[in-house]
């Protein structure tokens, strides 16, 4: 916690203001802390602080009570100031059952805050956990950390021991319990929860009362418990004005696709097959009939991108989505979409792999799948959103990008910013860049394969267009006529004009932006999701004095035209990714700079004091 | 707008030729694609669909090369994903008349998958399956529907693995319409091409074709004379599964729940079976009768009506825009928890 302001006295108890704050809240998977994380950060977000969530949760969807893999956290940092990550060190740690304290507890300062509830430290948990005595028995818990053991399952119980409920669905609440203690110590406006409670439970009034009930007690305990010496404040972050809500990533990917066919007039048919983390988007999508939208379930990967293609080359914007495992199958497909030179838009939510490797765990190492991961010479476009709300923005223009060009667009997400949150500015979607298209119906001089000079697009036909009834195919082919072609200088030719007409796509991204001088000791370049971790770390870095600017890439094939001349104004290169080293590797192949890599593939997003100690350690270097 | 409803009022006088492209074809000559070709041009302009809204998709193969000759929209795509592609052209473009152009190969062992699904979905697409029990394209090696013990240059020594039943796989995933005709049957492909593109929902027609370079003959059993009129079932709706020369009839009647051949002479009026295209079990029984043990039967095995994917999707689609109107984005921005910032920092 930054402890940046003096005690306020109010009341019995002190107040102290604090600049921000990481807290994660981490129990069993049935234990509902995603729930409670997410109504923890509605709450902050009523409270006008800025922030970034991390949840975190085991890929069995009920995996045995008790055990170190079932456990599931929910994190948030939260502040006055802009806030980039979800925090690296916990200030606070709620720890619901002894699997969570042991997962966990090293991620906790010296001195933090750790809430656990007692009546889950019994023996059959202890053992579950490894814990051979009680953690917190142990005197050195308390000395090292400010501890408080809370009975958190019996005063739940004690709360609404009169209502009819049974004792599962009674003890089920206690996450509430500890959602208005941690409330109460950060001065958290119940509000937002009251709502949701009544919303979420207005067919069933006694559910509605426990909760109500349970939240209020735990609220109630901060408060007159004894041990809770002080609780905390913190202002409201410095934003821009305007309207806010929260946005995830996935949900932001939806909602630029529905955007972009309400703003462009057609239809998009979503093809896709059930795949962590990609399967919200599918989900959300389906909820929007009243939209420009056609979602189909396929019975596969490659089915759900060959569809993609069949409606774009029905005159629809064709969509497939899925994360690494799934992209590899619909490869061929994305090869058919290169040739046939149709529309195509892929979204690849990345997670940890290889193979399966862990579904519910984040990574960005898809890099070189997006843009090698075919058959022989097949580019396309690929663009990385940086936070969960860009995601909004990412998918719109991968649409634009995709029509204007007549091109394949990957966008690459990932599990971080699929399920992580931010307090999102709502656009006016009025302001957003039009989405023209023009179908040809003008039979005079008409082939599949004339170009526009401007971007080397070829023209788009709807089927029904009489007179311009034509055949394409994955066969090689004569450019201009489309007919088979198995001419030598046609096909290099061909590779060429395809690589040619990605190339063009560099006309539509703006000026890098640079967060920090134009010149200087290190520049730290980074893609996707290590967005805010890099930013925070630059940004202390600064603070420190030190000669050190960030740019972020949305764009990575083609690559900024501006960027390898502004890798040059900088001593050092650091490139930060969650892989072993694949966008230092295209930066040093495309540019010849001595980029070096900064690269941890844990699952989990980069830690920003480990980026801050990599810049630092480079700026030293000769 | 339906595919037949679009052609009624406008749809010029077509004639066999409209539907012929530029392209050079490319099969080896004495192919049985040829006769399909042409009988497939030749049933066109009886469709009563203006040829702008028709389109040919295929995967690979031989058969596959199938749209480059159609002067109708069409796109030749990657092996075994024909289906899969139509289906999201179908629910882009309702509009259309799709038909579905695959082999042995192609539909049933690389995309066996996309095969199923577009049958028990029920999209409205037509699908032809040339079944030549061979691989051409990439010069002979055995076909799912190869016979086991096929001696191929990948199998020297026979081929380990059973037959699939093209007819039977299609009635096993639900499919509407089933029905097999043979290359050099012109006037019962005639037939059976018509039949097929009238149905609604998908249709799934087997074409016995003839390879002459890699596994000529295999449907010799319905080419040679002899045996073709010693095996040749036809089904009619409404009429007994009589076949054989007409002094020799025999009959397919069923003992329990076993098909059987019998002399049609001494069989009663009330024991024939008569063939019903609505009774799907019961076509399911014509589906694995096979020479020689039994008649080989040809025409429309099953015929019946189930709901239709993209209908379906369309009709949610309209239920949600007449309830609510439709969608606007900046509203959908809007919903839900929101809060204002102010300019004087929140």
């Amino acid at each position: 916690m930054s402890e940046t302001a003096t005690p306020v006295t109010g009341g019995r108890k002190s107040r102290k203001e604090l600049s921000r704050a990481v807290i994660r809240f981490a129990g069993d998977s049935g234990d509902g802390m995603q729930l409670t994380g997410e109504q923890f950060t509605t709450e902050s977000a009523w409270a006008g602080n800025d922030l970034a969530t991390l949840p975190n949760f085991p890929a069995e969807i009920r995996a045995p009570a008790g055990t170190l893999f079932g456990v599931s956290s929910f994190q948030l940092q939260f502040g006055s100031q802009r806030v980039y990550t979800p925090g690296d060190r916990l200030d606070c740690l709620v720890a619901m059952n002894p699997a969570a304290l042991k997962v966990h507890l090293s991620d906790l300062k010296p001195g933090g805050l750790l809430i656990v509830n007692t009546a889950a430290y019994e023996k059959r948990n202890l053992d579950k956990a490894g814990y051979a005595q009680n953690p917190l028995d142990d005197p050195a818990l308390a000395e090292r950390y400010r501890l408080h053991k809370v009975d958190m399952s019996g005063l739940t119980h004690e709360a609404i021991k009169d209502l009819p409920l049974n004792t599962k669905e009674k003890d089920r609440t206690k996450n509430f319990f500890a959602l208005g203690l941690v409330s109460w110590i950060y001065t958290r406006p119940l509000e937002p929860t009251l709502d949701w409670i009544g919303k979420k439970f207005a067919k069933n009034p006694q559910f509605a009362e426990a909760n109500t009930r349970v939240l209020k007690a735990g609220h109630a305990f901060g408060e007159t418990a004894e041990f809770f010496e002080e609780s905390y404040g913190i202002a409201p972050a410095e934003m821009a004005p305007g309207l806010y809500r929260a946005m995830t990533g996935n949900r932001a990917l939806a909602w630029g696709l529905l955007a972009a066919a309400q703003r462009s007039q057609l239809t998009v048919v979503y093809g896709a097959y059930p795949i962590t983390p990609a399967s919200s988007v599918l989900e959300e999508l389906a909820m929007h009939k009243r939209f420009r939208i056609r979602t189909i379930q396929a019975e596969d990967e490659i089915a759900a991108v060959t569809a993609a293609i069949g409606a774009s080359f029905g005159g629809a914007i064709g969509v497939t989505c899925s994360s690494g495992p799934g992209i590899a199958l619909k490869g061929e497909g994305i090869g058919l979409a290169v040739t046939a030179e149709l529309p195509l838009v892929i979204l690849n939510i990345q997670r940890a792999g290889p193979s399966t490797g862990m579904p519910t765990k984040t990574e960005q190492a898809d890099l070189m799948q997006a843009l090698y991961g075919r058959n022989s010479e097949s580019p396309i476009v690929v663009l990385a959103p940086a936070t969960p709300g860009d995601c909004f923005y990412v998918a719109y223009e991968a649409v634009r990008i995709a029509l204007k060009y007549m091109v394949p667009v990957m966008v690459l997400s990932d599990g971080f910013l699929a399920n992580g949150s931010e307090p999102w500015l709502i656009p006016d979607p009025a302001t957003l860049p039009p989405i023209d298209v023009t179908f040809r119906t003008e039979k005079e001089g008409f082939f599949p394969y004339l170009r526009d000079p401007a971007t080397l697009a070829r023209p788009w036909v709807r089927p029904g267009t009489p007179g311009l009834e034509h055949r394409i195919g994955g066969i090689e082919k004569q450019d201009v006529t489309g007919n088979i072609s198995y001419d030598p200088e046609n096909h290099d030719h061909m590779v060429r004009t395809r690589a040619e007409k990605v190339r063009r796509v560099a006309q539509e991204i703006p000026p890098t932006s640079i967060n920090g001088p134009a010149t200087g000791d290190v520049l730290v370049v980074g893609w996707g999701g290590t967005y805010g971790a890099i930013t925070a770390a630059v940004e202390r870095a600064q603070a420190d004095g030190k000669s050190v600017a960030s740019i972020h890439l949305r764009h990575l094939n083609p690559l900024p035209p501006d960027l390898g001349h502004l890798l040059r104004e900088y001593r050092k290169v650091l490139v930060p990714e969650i892989n072993s080293g694949q966008l230092v590797r295209v930066l040093r192949a495309e540019y010849l700079v001595d980029a070096v890599g900064f690269n941890r593939v844990r699952g989990l997003p980069l830690a920003s004091e480990d980026i801050y100690d990599a810049v630092i350690q480079l700026g030293s270097q000769k | 707008m339906s595919p037949t409803g679009a052609g009624a009022a406008a749809t010029p006088k077509y004639t066999k030729k409209d539907f012929e492209s530029d392209q050079d074809v490319r099969w080896c000559p004495g192919c049985g694609d040829y006769a399909i070709l042409s009988a497939i041009q030749k049933s066109m302009p009886d469709l009563g669909i203006p040829k702008e809204n028709i389109v040919f998709i295929s995967g690979i193969g031989c058969s596959s090369r199938f749209p480059y000759y159609m002067n109708t929209y069409g796109f030749h795509t990657i092996h075994g994903r024909a289906p899969a592609l139509a289906t999201g052209l179908k629910v882009a473009r309702p509009d259309l008349k799709i038909f579905v152009v695959t082999g042995d190969g192609d539909g049933l062992s690389i995309g066996g998958n996309h095969m199923l699904h577009v049958l028990r979905r029920n999209v409205d697409v037509t699908v032809l399956l040339f079944n030549n029990r061979i691989y051409g394209l990439t010069k002979g090696q055995y076909s799912p529907t190869s016979e086991l013990g096929k001696v191929t240059k990948s199998t020297p020594l026979g081929s380990a693995d059973r037959p699939v039943n093209p007819l039977a796989f299609a009635l096993g995933c639900g499919a509407t319409f089933v029905g097999r005709t043979v290359d050099r049957n012109i006037p019962h492909m005639d037939e059976m091409l018509k039949r097929a593109a009238a149905h609604r929902g998908t249709a799934f027609l087997e074409i016995l074709q003839n390879c002459n370079v890699y596994n000529d003959l295999a449907w010799n059993v319905l080419y040679d004379k002899e045996s073709k009129v010693l095996h040749e079932l036809r089904l009619e709706h409404g009429k007994p599964l009589l076949f054989g020369p007409p002094d020799a009839r025999q009959a397919v009647i069923m003992q329990g729940v076993t098909p059987k051949v019998v002399d049609a002479k001494g069989v009663a009026e009330s024991a024939l079976w008569i063939h019903d295209e609505k009774n799907v079990n019961a076509a399911k029984l014509l589906a694995d009768l096979f020479a020689p043990d039994f008649p080989v039967p040809i025409g429309v095995l099953e015929d019946i009506a189930a709901p239709i994917y993209e209908n379906v999707l369309i009709d949610q689609e309209q239920h949600a825009l007449s309830d609510r109107g439709p969608g606007d984005i900046a509203k959908l921005l809007t919903s839900g928890d929101t809060w204002k910032i102010s300019s004087e920092g929140g």
